[in-house]
């Protein structure tokens, strides 16, 4: 494999306003929307079959950039890079677990190009903003050249590097609205070495009352074709104690979901062996977080 | 498949560049302007040694369209020095012996450069984590660890 060259022709459009890149979608055939690069280029070089007559860069259009927060919650255009959301006090405080993923995420110049926005948009089962943003209940704005929709998270992914958008649709926000009072949320994943592709991550947040868990979302990723929400498990969790055997038990319960396969990261076997322990482990981080005692 | 005119400063100079659009910045900085100092170790985006500056963060320029970095104003390795004087942090590389074949010497430059830009007084946790995306297969990190945390010292004395 030659990773010298991109061995495809294209033509490359770089709009400046996101009307035009919405006509763009809406007239041409086989578009390709480039933003950080660093899945697209990679796949391109690597001769990942993409069908492609236009290279659409987005990141000429001011409109998609910034990240901004307000009482309702944080709205994150699709152009801000990972360097900048890790680096976002808002962020940092009322999205910890979305924190720490952006955190373990590759290395410092591959966070100064990519985007989050593309990392949902890509759709690997191994995306790690994915977790955070299903247990946040981040909202994704999808915009074509005529309507808008907003679809959840969790109802966003479809299969490995599949999602629900139209080849006419922009991602053109994210929003994580304000999350509860006493909630904590924590992101943890596992790799051979340190920042690496996860083997299997798990994100948690939670709230409280007490002892008692108010709110609950737990999901997984590396361990089926699509970054999982267990909502079955979570919804479970709401109104009962928090306790090590409460804990164990959900671990117990996430580890017989899971759908995990062998791949060139590890085997489903490691990924089932972990998987309980790796819910354990986010549980008590959040619940801690939320200001509750182990 | 039209080649496109783009416009590139590099380490301070104009160019204006017809470029294919499936041409990679890294392949125009060598092939084209003869920049040979960042290097293509893998090209998909894991060892660093391709790293340049733009606005004083690094990025990988295997993974950049050159008709994406069009305006850009990049620094290569090349554009360190001035003359003949090395900057603190190329000085420190040689002093501490952080340079056995080289290879992964430019972009490691480039990124603990773009490191001091962002913090004048790091830890060695710090440039660990920092340095993460770049590879070395001969040296061994610890010398290039030492040669940051000296460069920063002798930084903060200006
Ligand atoms: C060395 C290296 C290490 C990495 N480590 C990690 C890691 O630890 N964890 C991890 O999860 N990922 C990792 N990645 C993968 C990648 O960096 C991330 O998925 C990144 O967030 C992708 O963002 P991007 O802006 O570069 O996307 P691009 O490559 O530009 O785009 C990705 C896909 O999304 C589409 N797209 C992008 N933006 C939009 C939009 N607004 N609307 C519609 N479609 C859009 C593109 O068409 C493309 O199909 C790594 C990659 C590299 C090269
Ligand atoms: S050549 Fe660019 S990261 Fe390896
Ligand atoms: S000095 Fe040889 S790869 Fe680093």
């Amino acid at each position: 494999m030659n990773t010298r060259i991109i061995p495809v022709n294209y033509n490359y459009l770089a709009p400046t306003t996101l009307a035009e890149a919405l006509t763009v979608l809406a007239d041409k055939p086989r578009v390709k929307i480039l933003a950080g690069g660093t899945d697209l280029i990679v796949k391109l070089k690597t001769g990942v079959d993409i069908p492609l007559e236009y290279l659409m860069d987005i990141k000429r259009i001011e409109e998609l950039k910034l990240p901004k927060y307000c009482q309702r919650g944080l709205f994150i255009g699709p152009l801000a890079t990972l360097s900048q959301l890790e680096k976002d006090p808002d962020l940092q405080k009322h999205y910890p677990a979305l924190a720490e993923a952006l955190r373990a995420m590759a290395a410092v110049s591959v966070r100064n190009m990519a985007t989050m926005a593309g990392n949902l948009c890509n759709a690997s089962p191994v995306a790690d903003t994915a977790g955070p943003a299903i247990c946040y209940g981040a909202q994704l704005k999808l915009e074509n050249i005529t309507n808008h929709r907003i679809i959840k998270a969790e109802d966003f992914f479809t299969g490995p590097q599949t999602n629900v958008m139209t080849p006419q649709e922009i991602l053109t926000e994210i929003f994580l609205p304000q999350p509860l009072a006493n909630c904590g949320g924590a992101f943890r994943k596992k790799t051979r070495v340190k920042a690496d592709i996860a083997k299997i991550s798990a994100t948690a947040v939670l709230a409280r009352e007490g002892n008692i868990i108010t709110h609950c979302r737990i999901a997984m990723g590396s361990i089926a074709a699509v970054p999982l929400f267990l909502g079955e498990l979570s919804a479970g969790l709401i109104g009962q104690e928090m306790s090590p055997d409460l804990r164990r038990e959900a671990g117990r319960k996430a580890a017989e979901t899971i759908k995990p396969i062998d791949d060139n990261r590890t085997t489903a076997g490691y990924r089932t062996a972990i998987a309980g322990l790796l819910v354990e482990e986010v549980l008590a981080a959040a619940w801690q977080r939320a200001g509750g005692e182990l | 498949m039209a080649k496109q005119e783009i416009k590139l400063t590099v380490n301070g100079k104009i160019y204006h560049l017809e470029v294919a659009p499936n041409e990679i910045l890294l392949n125009i900085l060598r092939d084209k302007l003869f920049l040979t100092g960042s290097k293509y170790g893998c090209g998909i985006g894991e060892c660093g040694a391709c790293t340049i500056l733009a606005g004083g963060r690094s990025y990988l320029s295997c993974l950049i369209p050159a008709v994406a970095a069009d305006g850009w104003e990049i620094t290569t390795i090349e554009g360190l020095a001035k003359g003949e004087e090395l900057t603190p942090l190329q000085q420190a590389f040689i002093d501490e012996g952080a340079i056995q074949c080289g290879f992964c010497t430019p972009g490691m430059v480039m990124t603990a450069t773009a490191l001091l830009n962002e913090n004048p007084d790091p830890d060695e946790e710090y440039i660990k984590d920092y340095l993460r995306g770049n590879h070395c297969r001969c040296t061994g990190y610890i010398a290039i660890v030492k040669a940051v945390q000296a460069a920063a010292e002798k930084q903060r004395q200006g």
